[in-house]
């Protein structure tokens, strides 16, 4: 229920907005957002932008769960 | 590439491999409950196996987090009554259509001639009244902090007069304080639900390390996410301290949430007392609608009476104390017996984020 589907928006008109996931193009509403742009990763939910993607900081935790799991694995004796 | 780099690598086996080894060195000499309250959480928990990665002693229960699961069978009976009006539409997010109300559902109020319309967001409830000027389109609002949002912004973007809402909204914090309320020490950390709080933000839950002293972490819902959630609280509780609420999902939970999102739920509602299907009464767990959008509630407009003695538990049902996370789906005698998706006993059962649902689904995965 509370699903929120990240997509990226195409184009927008005031707070009507179409954002693309895949092959899939949507009708979307930005009401939520302040600030919300063409090319930005979003978070849909119930067919409103409930917030950006911050593509940075996922990409930053993401490489730190590989280096901490994987030093974690170095040391293991087993 | 059309999905961004970074959303790969969330699910990675690799990296679910090594978080799981991670959670299985963690020593902890007594038995863990872990509790989410997010429907998504169980419905992602359910499809990648999760529990079956956890080290023994290691419970993760799903908690009373699927909105449609805790809406009171009176709000759906009150539902069934506005579509059954003469002039009336009633729109509905897809998950409610199966709830067994008191009577029927409203899936079986739509085959009896009522109008009944699905909707995927409040923005087409509103185009529908737009479209139907001479009726009144009612929009069964039922969701979490992340929905009442949407509903909010379509109440405060001027929308037809013909357009109203049964107000059936339910807030996550005053859930968790009625859990840790209740169960004195039964929950050693909570998995928080990782929409409900790019609303509330981390902020949202300052309670629980001031007041509560319980570990818990906000996370998202691919399988790295989740596992990521776990090693964090086991490591809290390992080392017996609780600290801060921990945020696991960065990439859209900030310290303060969505403050645009949160102004428009303050703007149309003001928090009420609120029934939970099955639970009872959780103080101000719920929205009522505030001046100006009063207008907007078709329970008041439309007079709308619900029978007395709607039935939240039917005889046999455990939903109640599943959504507590007293007993496992399974432990019910009815379950993929007599209550299956296709005809659901009880509410769990009926959207794909119910716990009863989530667990018939994948139950050959989760084994």
């Amino acid at each position: 229920m509370c699903l929120g589907i990240p997509m990226r928006i195409v184009s927008r008109d005031g707070n009507d907005a179409v954002a693309e996931s895949s092959s899939v193009r949507k009708q979307v509403r930005l009401d939520l957002l302040e600030g919300a742009g063409v090319g930005d990763y979003v978070l849909i939910h119930a067919g409103y932008a409930i917030e950006r993607i911050d593509e940075r900081e996922a990409l930053e935790t993401l490489d730190l769960i590989r280096r901490v799991y994987e030093a974690g694995r170095r040391d293991d004796p087993a | 590439m059309m999905e961004p780099r970074a959303l790969d690598g969330w699910s990675s086996p690799s990296a679910v491999a090594a978080i799981a080894r991670a959670i299985g060195a963690i020593r902890i000499d007594r038995p863990v409950t872990l509790m989410h309250v997010c429907g998504t959480h169980e419905h992602a928990i359910a499809r990648a196996g999760i529990r079956a990665l956890l080290p023994e002693g290691v419970r993760l229960v799903a908690g009373p987090g699927c909105p449609v699961c805790v809406c009171p069978a009176r709000d759906v009976d009150l539902a069934i009554a506005a579509a059954r009006r003469q002039g009336t539409v009633l729109a509905t997010f897809g998950d409610m259509m199966r709830v067994p109300a008191t009577e029927g559902s409203l899936e079986s109020a739509r085959a009896d001639g009522a109008d009944v319309r699905v909707v995927y967001s409040p923005a087409d409830a509103v185009d529908l009244a737009r479209e139907r000027s001479g009726r009144t389109v009612i929009l069964m609002a039922v969701g979490f902090e992340t929905t009442a949002a949407p509903i909010a912004a379509s109440l405060a973007a001027d929308p037809p007069d013909n357009f109203l809402v049964i107000p059936s909204l339910r807030l996550i914090p005053p859930a968790l304080r009625f859990l840790l309320d209740r169960g004195a020490g039964a929950i050693d950390g909570f998995i928080l639900p990782g929409h409900a709080s790019v609303v509330i933000g981390r902020a949202g839950y300052r309670f629980l390390e001031e007041e509560y002293r319980v570990a818990s972490v906000i996370a998202g819902f691919e399988p790295v996410d989740v596992l990521q959630g776990v090693h964090s609280l086991l490591s809290r509780i390992a080392a017996r301290e609780s600290g801060p609420v921990m945020n696991e999902y960065r990439r859209v939970v900030h310290e303060d949430g969505n403050p645009k999102a949160r102004e428009a739920i303050d703007r149309c509602f003001a928090p009420a007392d609120a029934a939970w299907r099955g639970i009872g009464v959780i103080p101000l767990s719920g929205l009522a609608l505030r001046e100006p959008y009063e207008r907007r509630d078709a329970v008041r407009a439309l007079g709308l009476e619900a029978a007395r003695g709607a039935v939240d538990v039917r005889p046999g049902c455990l939903c109640h104390r599943v959504i507590l996370g007293e007993v496992e789906p399974e432990e019910c005698a009815l379950f993929a017996r007599t209550c299956t998706p296709r005809s659901p006993f009880g509410p769990c059962m009926v959207s794909s984020e119910g716990t009863c649902r989530a667990r018939y689904t994948y139950r050959r995965i989760a084994g």
